[in-house]
């Protein structure tokens, strides 16, 4: 009856008790399930466009981060570097397209997949190489990016607000919709999404596959600066930041891999139930809690929605 | 119908003239020979029929022509220009548009979105301006827009344009997929049997859609199909293909009669 009580009835007392405690412990997951949400986004892009699980997504926020702090400490100026590293995942991406996705296409996905991890080794082959293997800060305030804190006095306490996290919940939320708004509306997006359903007729409308892949990876290496920048700024720069690429799984298991509001939403609930089962049920194991809460929940929902809250359904006809 | 005029891509090939001329192509898949020295031509303006019993080849003809598949052996002029090998999609922006026989469609997206990629190719504005949804972009996608929402009329599918095409009955689909070739305004059309699994109703509307095009649009078509009173309505010449080989080639007439096609049809006693 004790443990029943300390798992179901507790915690919410505790929630009601502390009001602000618990205001913050939702922020705080707001902010890691929208920088999810932006990692989740670099995998569906690719997968969306290639039927590809990139493995080397989590390495390419490690490369753009460490290639921009890399540049910096050369002497370039900060705005700069953030425009050359553009540049660089631009050349990645084409690179990529040539030497890795075009003579491989029609393989099957294992085939691919299995590509990703190659290109992963590779990516880390050349960054320790150029930039070593030590973090690095990120180079938050060159960027303009602010530091300290807001306290809001609310609900009988205190709610401590970083600024670097308002910061990054705010770019993550506009590089978002501006990916949505992109993928949903312009001609290339229509392309995109015309190659997702099917190759062959995409071609047959005179829709250049090299063309569009490139794009996507691209794409995913934007998402993939802007991921380094941000959570680089919350910690440092280091081959260490490559996990959390593996906390997009459950986020895409949950949201469906084809699907970018599945990836917002997904990464929302990984983010802040991995707060809140921390704070509340943590103390009820010895901490620890949120390494791996959000596979749990990712399992419990394969077992109910294999194919994620917003995926497609799959229908197989006999 | 002005925004339909082809004017902008034609070059001077005048009806009648051969647009399409495929000369001995042979088509190998490891030792198997799907396609062996085969010659015709389309010439602008007909409809051209291929048929065959299953597996003669035809659809591996279309595959040739439109760039999924590469010859070994032959070679294919496309409005004067000789050819070796060819990638889809830059078939595509010269003006060789296709369906498939197992309908190839963007299931996830509306049949507007559907019919909209077919226009994919005649957009130029910048993508600057795309990412903002505004001036020249905008202006680009209205008009590309009106011109869709001719063909929807054109085919009458007014009432599916927002339904998701994966949901529609496979006879609409068909349709849809006409839908989208037309968007690309091609000089040459292919379809890979346009009214297989079609009932009475719809064959004869499909029929009457792609006479219409013909007429209207001056398109040239090449299609397959295996329903003898629809192509020898609709055909102005018809090549007929046998394990690989074209064994007739002519009027429908002309092809009728052709013991050798008779024989491959109904079977001839050894």
């Amino acid at each position: 009856m004790d443990l029943l009580f300390k798992v179901f009835i507790d915690p919410f007392l505790q929630m009601g008790a502390m009001p602000d405690l618990l205001v913050q412990t939702l922020w705080e997951g707001l902010v890691s399930g929208v920088l999810y949400a932006l990692i989740a986004l670099g995998f569906v892009l690719i997968f969306k466009a290639s039927g590809v699980f990139n493995f080397a997504q989590g390495i390419m926020v490690v490369f753009a981060g460490l290639t921009l702090v890399g540049l910096h400490e050369k002497g370039v100026p900060a705005w700069l570097a953030v425009l050359l590293t553009l540049g660089v995942m631009l050349a990645l991406a084409v690179a990529v397209e040539r030497v890795v996705l075009r003579p491989l296409v029609n393989q099957p996905d294992i085939i691919l997949f299995m590509a990703t991890f190659g290109l992963t080794y590779v990516l880390i082959g050349i960054g320790e190489f150029i930039f070593g293997g030590e973090p690095k800060q990120m180079i938050t305030e060159e960027l303009g990016l602010p530091r300290g804190a807001i306290d809001v006095a609310m609900l009988g306490g205190r709610v401590t607000f970083q600024k670097i996290d308002i910061a990054a919940a705010v770019i993550a939320s506009i590089m978002i919709a501006a990916l949505a708004v992109f993928f949903q509306y312009t001609r290339i997006g229509r392309a995109l999404r015309a190659v997702a359903d099917s190759h062959k007729a995409a071609l047959s409308v005179g829709i250049s596959l090299n063309q569009i892949w490139a794009i996507v990876w691209f794409a995913a290496g934007i998402v993939a600066l802007i991921t380094g920048i941000m959570w680089g700024a919350r910690s440092d720069v280091s081959f260490a930041l490559q996990t959390i690429a593996l906390k997009a799984l459950p986020v895409l298991i949950l949201g469906g891999f084809t699907s970018i509001p599945g990836a917002i939403v997904g990464g929302l609930i990984i983010g802040i139930g991995e707060k809140l089962a921390e704070f509340y049920w943590g103390p009820l194991v010895g901490g620890g809690i949120e390494n791996w809460i959000a596979y749990v929940i990712a399992l419990g929902f394969l077992m109910v929605r294999p194919q994620g809250l917003f995926g497609d359904k799959i229908i197989e006809r006999i | 119908m002005n925004a339909m005029n082809h004017s902008e891509f034609r070059q001077d090939i005048a009806p009648g003239e051969t647009l399409l001329a495929v000369d001995n192509v042979t088509l190998r898949f490891g030792g198997v020979k799907a396609i062996t020295d085969v010659s015709f031509d389309i010439r602008k303006g007909e409809v051209r029929a291929i048929i065959g019993p299953n597996g003669a080849g035809k659809t591996s003809m279309l595959n040739v022509i439109n760039g999924f598949y590469h010859p070994q052996e032959g070679r294919i002029t496309y409005r004067g220009q000789t050819r070796s090998k060819m990638r889809p999609h830059v078939a595509a922006s010269q003006g060789i548009a296709r369906t498939f026989q197992n309908v190839a469609l963007f299931k996830g997206m509306t049949t507007l979105d559907n019919i909209m990629v077919g226009r994919t190719l005649k957009m130029r504005t910048p993508f600057f301006w795309h990412l903002f949804r505004h001036g020249p972009a905008m202006r680009e996608e209205i008009e590309h827009r009106k011109f869709v929402e001719e063909i929807i009329d054109f085919l009458e599918i007014e009432h599916i344009r927002k339904v998701p095409v994966g949901k529609l009955p496979y006879g609409l689909q068909k349709r849809v997929e006409l839908g989208r070739a037309l968007a690309m305004q091609p000089e040459l059309l292919l379809l890979d049997e346009p009214m297989a699994g079609m009932n009475l109703e719809e064959k004869e509307d499909m029929c009457r859609f792609i006479l219409d095009t013909k007429e209207q649009y001056g398109t040239t078509i090449a299609l397959i199909e295996h329903d003898m009173g629809v192509v020898m309505d609709l055909s102005d010449r018809v090549v007929v293909l046998e394990y690989g080989q074209k064994i007739a080639d002519g009027t429908p007439d002309e092809v009728k009669k052709n013991q050798k096609v008779i024989d491959a049809y109904l079977g001839v006693a050894h």
